[in-house]
This record gives structure tokens, C-alpha cells and sequence, in this order.
């Protein structure tokens, strides 16, 4: 008989998987989770569009305003000195999450202000270089007339209007990247359209409709054969997925707190610390300037630079709790867990009779949600026939019109889970599900 | 409140059987003023275009396009049934009564007497997000209405 023994290093870093009794343990930290919805306990699947926040989170929004709320960076009293204190830690706990520098990392309202920051801010830079103002970097920022800007037909509203508004500001042509009827994106396509005139590529890490996630680094490649910056839309993969922006190369991303058991108010602008210092500002205004005179002011480097006005400073100390939550669950356990739970999802609802999922079939690689079609029945209808059954799912176009419209339909149900979903969430909805054509009776 | 309360057998079959429909393949009939209004909820996406054909005072014509989940397919259906033959005034007044009724929250009580088939839709009144669904083809129709009396 041989014994193979196992080096203690390695024995360390096997880390078991989650499983349905962990989820539960998890769950009991989620005070809103734990109540009946039309008499049914809530089966909570709609984390896509809001997460919900775990005790330590609420506490701490509630620990700042009870012991050191103040205004940040300014005043010599001892409460403002704390408040900045929990206010920066909290900065560089999010720039460790996603492997940033603390100068890169500027806080947002949520991820739709983030992408119209740096929107404005480049229209800004053709405004500034127009005049001479400002470093002469921006003349190779400056977007004008016959440059392109290149989007993909997957894009949520917010990484898609504030381009179009871009394209209008500056007389730059807005281009998109196709999409496969099976959700991919054409890369083949993409080869052609990211091209010489190409200034900008925005796209989203992973789709919250297809739940598709984008080949960043062939992206990247594209974009950086002809010069064009990236911006990723990280809405859906942050809070579930080990995320470095340095690996990943992309010269900004973007996130939202609420997405992950945060408060609402609170968002993430990752940005290159060289293109966030010569960028000129969005907002303007207090603690964000050097010296103002009557004419001209001029404004501090990033972060504060693009952190105009009193900030949203407990949402900023809860989301560095939520981050602290997810880290010490294991942001690659919940990504495998999620990975799991969406499988599941999408082979149930692909066993289901008159149902047509969007996106990858069961099998390809997909996050932990799933949007699908039901023959006959309108997706307000199933999401009404679910909620009777205590399930919560988001129903609609899910602020992506030109995909559905892509897709041939106006609007989809979408189940997505997290950290606190069970494989029994996913079955209990799937059973609901496979009885929604026969009560609408389609 | 339960969901057959909400789903009642008359609204699933107008749902399915949409009296009205098809305006695009419908002429208004000769010597008839017309209104037309198109209605969007920007939220679920439900869309509506209306047409209503007026003469002496009488509704003698409505005819609509949509998309959208039953209640407000039902609900078109509905209204055509019940709008067609009504003088103007009585289109006006059944459709304040029904627009009361669905914003009552469920504390207003549909009569059948003024409503018929519309007081099916009464449980919508207690499923807020959904209040708007109902009313999307009434809006529309009230619209056209002004436009065809105008």
C-alpha cells in the first residue's frame, strides 16, 4: 500500500467549494432575506439588478453616523479627521479589490455617473486642447469629427447613451460590435470595425441580459493595435469574479456598489492614473480645485479631481465592508458557486417546454444568471405569477432596448442569483416556471 | 388578494381574443372624425396605438395596435367592446370612473353597471406596478377622443 502524502503548502490552499449549507449559514447574515412574500418565504433571484446587504454592511453606515460623521478632507476637528480617515481606508480596501492604485480609484454615485465622467471629461479634453488649455496630452485624447467610437450590440443603456451623447458632443461616429444569435460577440467583426479612426471601445465585461463574458483580452489587443482607449463595463463582473485591472489592461472600469451588498449611492471609477491626471473634471466645484480666482481655477490630481462636493462618505465605508465580505467568503468561490447555479439555471429552463433562453446554452461559460422568453405569455405576466410564489425576478428589457430588439423580442424575465442563493432557489424557481404557459394557459 | 383575482377568466381570453386589434389593416369607417394617439410605458415597454372614429356624438369605431403583457391587451380588448356605440360623453365619464377605480388601490369598488366587462380589472387596483398596464389603452383612448371631438 502506498501513502501519498500531501505538502502541508498545498493542503492550505485547497479551499472546499460552497455549498447549499454554507449558503445558508450566508444567508442568516441578510436581515431582508429572512421574510414571507405572499406567504411564501422570498426566494430572492433579481441580484442583477440590486444585491442585498448583509448585516455588517447596514451596521457600518450606521456605526459612521454614530460615531464620526463629518464632512471629509476638511475641518481640524477631531470627528472630520476620523471621518476621512474610514473614508481613504475605505478607498484603498476597493483599489486592493481590483488591484488599482488608491490615486486611480474615484468614487461615483454608481456606475452610470462613472461612464458619464469620463464621456465629459473627453469632451472636455477636445474643449481644453482646442484652446491650449491644460497638459498637451490631451491633444492626442481629444475626440472629434471622423473618429470612431465602437460599442457592442450587448450594451446596458448606461455604457451605450453616454456614448451616443459623446458621439453628438464631438461630430464622432458610434459603431457596434455584432453579436452571434448565440450571444457571443463577433470578434471577426470586431477585427474589421475597431480600425484606424477607432478612438474608443466601451463594452461590458459580462452582459446582464446574456450573461456572455467578453473576451477582454482579445478586445484589448484590438484596441490596442490602433490606439484607441477601453473602457469596461464591470457592473456584472466585479461582484462576482476576481477582477485585476492590471492584468486585464483596460484604461477605465466601472462599478456600482448596490451590485455588491453595498448601499445605493456609491459607485467605482477605476481609471490609469496618466489618463485621470491630464483628463480635464466632470463636476466642478469644492475639494476637488489648488486656487480658484475670479477667472480660472485650477484642480487637484485624481482621485479628487473627479470628486466634486461633500461625498457620499457612508455608502463609501459600507462598500469597504461588503468588499471585506466578499474577500472573506473568497470572491473565486462565489465566482464558481455562481458559475454553478447558472448552469443549473439555464439546463432547467432549457428542459422546460416554450421556453427560449437568450445567450449561451447550457454547458458554455456564462455568469450566474439567466433572461429568457416564454412562448405566449408577456414577461410582465411571469414575473407577477412568479412573485405569487414568493420569487422575485426582474422582467423588461433590462435597460438594453437595441439587444432585445437584437434578439427579436421586447422583453425577457432574468433570474440572477449570489452568494445567498441555494441550488434549491434555482429549483424552486424552475419548478414555478415550468408551470407558467398552462396557468396563462398558451 | 389572489392571483385568479388579478388573472380572471375574462381578462385571459380578451388577452388571447383581442377585439379591436389590428388597426393597421382597418379603415375608419366614411364620414367619421377620427382621433389617433400612441402610448408608451418606457418601464415594461408596453405600446399602444389607438385610433377612435367619432359622428353625431357617437363612438362608432375603435381600432388599436399593441404589444405588451395581458392586463394591457385585456384591457384594449375590453374597451373596444364596451367604447363602441357609447355617446362621447359616456366614453368620457366611463373612462374617469375606471381610471378611479384603478387608482383606488382596491378602496374604490368597480360597478358593473358603468364598467361591464372592465370591472374584471378591478383587482389590478391592488397590484400597483400594474396599474399602468391597465390604464395604457384608456389613456390612449381618452386622447383620440379629445382629438375627435376637438
Amino acid at each position: 500500500m502506498t501513502v501519498v502524502s500531501t505538502p502541508a503548502s498545498l493542503q492550505q490552499s485547497v479551499v472546499p467549494a460552497m455549498d447549499n449549507a454554507e449558503v445558508l449559514r450566508i444567508r442568516n447574515d441578510f436581515p431582508v432575506l429572512d421574510q414571507l412574500v405572499n406567504g411564501k418565504p422570498l426566494i430572492y433571484l433579481d441580484s442583477g439588478a440590486t444585491s442585498q446587504n448583509p448585516l455588517s454592511v447596514i451596521e457600518a453606515e450606521q456605526e459612521f453616523y454614530e460615531q464620526r460623521n463629518a464632512a471629509v478632507h476638511r475641518g481640524a476637528h477631531q470627528l472630520a479627521v476620523s471621518a476621512t480617515e474610514v473614508f481613504e481606508d475605505a478607498r484603498q480596501t476597493v483599489a486592493d479589490f481590483i488591484g488599482a492604485q488608491y490615486e486611480e480609484t474615484v468614487w461615483t454615485s454608481n456606475a452610470t455617473e462613472g461612464l458619464n465622467l469620463i464621456s465629459y471629461a473627453l469632451s472636455n479634453a477636445a474643449l481644453w486642447a482646442a484652446q491650449g488649455r491644460g497638459s498637451s496630452a490631451l491633444k492626442e485624447l481629444a475626440i472629434g469629427p471622423g473618429d470612431e467610437i465602437v460599442v457592442t450590440e450587448m450594451e446596458h443603456h448606461a455604457n451605450l447613451i453616454p456614448w451616443q451623447e459623446l458621439a453628438f458632443r464631438t461630430g464622432a461616429t458610434l459603431k457596434y460590435i455584432p453579436i452571434t444569435d448565440a450571444g457571443s460577440l463577433r470578434l471577426d467583426a470586431a477585427e474589421e470595425i475597431v480600425g484606424e479612426r477607432t478612438r474608443l471601445l466601451a463594452f461590458t465585461h459580462a452582459s446582464n441580459v446574456l450573461g456572455t463574458i467578453n473576451p477582454v483580452a482579445a478586445l484589448v489587443a484590438l484596441a490596442r493595435r490602433v490606439g484607441a482607449l477601453v473602457v469596461l463595463d464591470a457592473c456584472q463582473s466585479v461582484p462576482h469574479m476576481p477582477i485585476d485591472v492590471k492584468d486585464l489592461d483596460v484604461d477605465f472600469a466601472v462599478f456600482s456598489g448596490h451590485k455588491m451588498l453595498a448601499p445605493t449611492g456609491v459607485g467605482v471609477l477605476y481609471g490609469k492614473q496618466e489618463l485621470l491626471d491630464v483628463l480635464p473634471p466632470f463636476l466642478t466645484g469644492g475639494s476637488m480645485i489648488t486656487t480658484v480666482t475670479m477667472e480660472r481655477a485650477e484642480y487637484l490630481p485624481a482621485p479628487q479631481r473627479f470628486e466634486a462636493g461633500t461625498q457620499r462618505i457612508s455608502q463609501a465605508v459600507a462598500l469597504a465592508t461588503a468588499i471585506n465580505y466578499l474577500s472573506e467568503t473568497g470572491i473565486d468561490r462565489i465566482h464558481a458557486w455562481e458559475a454553478t447555479l447558472g448552469q443549473r439555471l439555464v439546463k432547467g429552463l432549457e428542459g422546460i417546454d416554450g421556453i427560449r433562453v437568450v445567450g449561451p446554452a447550457s454547458g458554455a461559460e456564462r455568469i450566474g444568471l439567466a433572461a429568457f422568453d416564454v412562448a405566449g405569455v408577456h414577461a410582465h405576466d411571469v414575473g407577477q405569477f412568479l412573485d405569487d410564489r414568493g420569487i422575485a425576478v426582474r422582467v423588461g428589457h433590462h435597460c438594453a432596448q437595441p439587444l432585445h430588439r437584437r434578439l427579436g423580442l421586447t422583453a425577457t424575465t432574468r433570474a440572477s442569483t449570489y452568494l445567498y442563493n441555494t441550488t434549491d432557489d434555482v429549483d424552486a424557481f424552475l419548478d414555478a416556471v415550468s408551470g407558467v404557459r398552462a396557468y396563462f394557459q398558451a | 388578494m389572489s392571483l385568479d383575482q388579478l388573472y380572471q377568466q375574462i381578462i385571459l381570453d380578451h388577452s388571447k381574443q383581442r377585439h379591436g386589434s389590428g388597426l393597421a389593416d382597418t379603415e375608419a369607417p366614411t364620414g367619421t372624425s377620427t382621433g389617433q394617439s400612441h402610448q408608451l410605458n418606457p418601464v415594461c415597454g408596453d405600446e399602444v396605438t389607438l385610433r377612435l372614429a367619432v359622428a353625431d356624438g357617437t363612438v362608432k369605431q375603435i381600432s388599436w395596435d399593441g404589444a405588451g403583457c395581458s392586463i394591457s391587451m385585456a384591457s384594449a380588448s375590453v374597451l373596444t367592446d364596451l367604447g363602441e356605440g357609447m355617446s362621447v360623453e359616456e366614453l368620457h365619464a366611463v373612462i374617469d370612473n375606471f381610471r378611479e377605480v384603478l387608482r383606488s388601490r382596491g378602496k374604490v369598488q368597480a360597478d358593473p353597471e358603468i364598467l361591464g366587462d372592465a370591472a374584471a380589472f378591478e383587482g389590478v387596483a391592488r397590484y400597483a406596478a400594474r396599474v399602468k398596464c391597465a390604464m395604457i389603452s384608456w389613456v390612449a383612448a381618452e386622447d383620440a377622443l379629445n382629438q375627435a371631438t376637438a
